[in-house]
């Protein structure tokens, strides 16, 4: 009877302590989140203007603009020319550098072309594609992308360059159709250049958008910011980059990493 | 089976090799094959020996299809698209997918489905149908790529060295199981092997072949029933080989 009471207390005892671990980062991180409001909002009240208002004065913009359902309408939009870009700069990126990847000959002779892409300044194809195309979706979306895709070729390049012929070979003798090819063969051995290529893709990508927007289109949170800046509504912007960062951040959480964990499964039981 | 008897009569597989060579990556080419011509009959089991690095792997992959640049012609058992079952060197398995995704993946269309629970049973794999490959020791790894060799129902069983750098009681029990399943089902197998006592219990003919460039310096015909071939008149026959073939002592 002892020794069971005994047994249990000590099991209580590393359960409670499994909990502060897996809760300590994250009692940090608001910890950090809170100190960094009372910061912001003591120089505020310090050295009040305009141009820098407290946080209680953003939150209310946050709120007033979600009541007029300003923010969501714009949030989405431009989560919508994000995920399109996302996944244009992915697919024609993917297609490219794995096609690089496993053809040598053309890999050095387009190389040049990869090198001079990557460095050409986002602002620049962004005005080019609001000239040649037409202040319009597509050339947004399209300038977008392909700021993203140089990024892409490389990653996939490299994971192209990485696979192992042997199951391209098994592939070949017991006959795999294409999809078999890509599912089975192609895409597991990928999977980490592709979580590369995504993660850094996000971030680079939602960054352009608003620039995009900011320049040449007539709704989502870039062309809100850009409005406010006129009006120099410093309360306003600061209210929608929350709102934008805050989407981002749970988009990271809840689709990017679970994604990548489900998708690691089997080397994590192999190890 | 007789020696007279020209070869390809009837033949199932034939090779005719006239050269193949690679490019070295200092430049230059080595050549590792020239005039290596044999052929496989229906059902026959045959042994490939030679000295390492002579080119067997790369025979193998000529009429795999894996390699089209030489100079000669293969002809593969049947008129249509012949189904070819492979061991490689290494089991080669999907880490990713388990075993029995990694055998079901190399079924043909026409048997997508197949009950494999007989197959899985004889190679007693039963138990890690759902384990990844990189939960499985080399022995049971090789018996997997074994069976998604033999799930296929294949025309053709090609094996490269496929119970090599095993312990010989596992290396002796994969045999004795590839020997059972073969002759419930017996279908033409080319197997490449360094060790000339698992080809005398295995093999209905042995092939020998030369150091490179390599061409075929004889065969060997294995004549006593399997059932008959136990330690002793393996190794007798294995004498009466060194005999015919005294040059190949070494291996
Ligand atoms: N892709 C390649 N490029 C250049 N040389 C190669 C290539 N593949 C094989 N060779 C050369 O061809 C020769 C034959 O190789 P192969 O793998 O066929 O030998 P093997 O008979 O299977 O040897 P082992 O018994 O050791 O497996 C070797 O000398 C090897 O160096
Ligand atoms: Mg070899």
């Amino acid at each position: 009877m002892g020794s069971a009471s005994l047994v249990s207390s000590s099991q209580g005892q590393t359960e409670k302590t499994a909990r502060r671990r897996s809760f300590g980062p994250f009692l940090t991180v608001v910890a950090s989140v809170v100190v960094l409001a009372i910061v912001w909002h003591l120089s505020a009240t310090l050295w009040p203007s305009r141009a820098f208002p407290p946080p209680l004065d953003v939150l209310r913009a946050m709120a007033r603009e979600t009541a007029r359902g300003e923010i969501p309408y714009h949030l989405a939009i431009t989560l919508g020319r994000v995920a399109v870009s996302f996944l244009l700069a992915m697919v024609i990126g993917s297609a490219i550098g794995i096609f690089l990847g496993s053809h040598p000959r053309a890999d050095r002779f387009l190389d040049p072309w990869v090198i001079l892409s990557l460095n050409i300044p986002a602002l620049v194809i962004i005005v080019l594609a609001y000239i040649w195309f037409g202040l319009n979706e597509v050339a947004a979306i399209g300038a977008v992308a392909f700021n993203k895709i140089p990024n892409v070729i490389v990653t996939m390049r490299e994971g192209a360059r990485a696979l192992d012929l042997n199951y391209t070979d098994m592939a070949k003798v017991y006959k795999f159709g294409p999809l078999a090819r890509l599912r089975h063969v192609l895409l597991p051995q990928l999977q980490p250049y592709l979580a590369a290529a995504s993660r850094s893709g996000i971030s680079l990508i939602w960054k352009i958008v608003l620039v995009v927007e900011l320049l040449g289109r007539s709704n989502g949170v870039g062309f809100q910011i850009n409005l406010y800046f006129q009006l120099f509504d410093v309360a306003s912007i600061l209210a929608y980059t929350l709102a934008f960062v805050c989407v981002m951040l749970v988009i990271e959480f809840l689709l990017v990493q679970p994604l990548e964990h489900a998708s690691t499964r089997w080397r994590r039981r192999a190890a | 089976m007789n020696t007279l008897q020209p070869v390809g009569a009837d033949a199932q597989l034939e090779i005719e090799v006239r050269h193949k060579s690679f490019e070295a990556s200092r430049g230059g080419s080595i050549e590792v094959l020239r005039d290596l011509n044999f052929a496989v009959e229906r059902n026959e089991f045959v042994c490939l020996v030679g000295p390492s690095g002579c080119g067997k792997t790369t025979t193998l992959r000529l009429l795999l299809g894996l390699d089209h640049s030489f100079e000669g012609r293969i002809k593969l058992p049947g008129e249509r698209e012949p189904r070819i079952g492979m061991v490689f060197q290494e089991p080669i398995l999907l880490p990713w997918r388990t075993v029995e995704e990694n055998v079901r993946l190399g079924l043909p269309r026409s048997l997508s489905g197949k009950n494999l629970d007989h197959l899985f049973d004889a190679l007693g794999l039963s138990g890690m149908r759902a384990f990844y490959p990189g939960e499985l020791s080399l022995g049971l790894a090789r018996r997997a790529a074994l069976a998604r060799a033999l799930a296929i129902e294949p025309d053709l069983l090609v094996l490269d060295e496929p119970f090599v750098s095993l312990d010989e009681a596992t290396a002796q029990q994969l045999r004795c199981l590839l020997l059972e399943i073969w002759s419930e089902r017996p279908t033409t197998v080319l197997m490449v092997t360094h060790n000339l006592l698992e080809a005398i219990m295995l093999a209905d003919r042995i092939i020998v072949l030369s150091p490179r460039p390599s061409h075929v310096v004889g065969s060997f015909l294995v004549r006593i029933p399997r059932q008959s071939r136990n330690a002793q008149v393996c190794s007798d026959i294995l004498r009466s080989f060194h005999e015919k073939f005294p040059a190949r002592a070494a291996i």
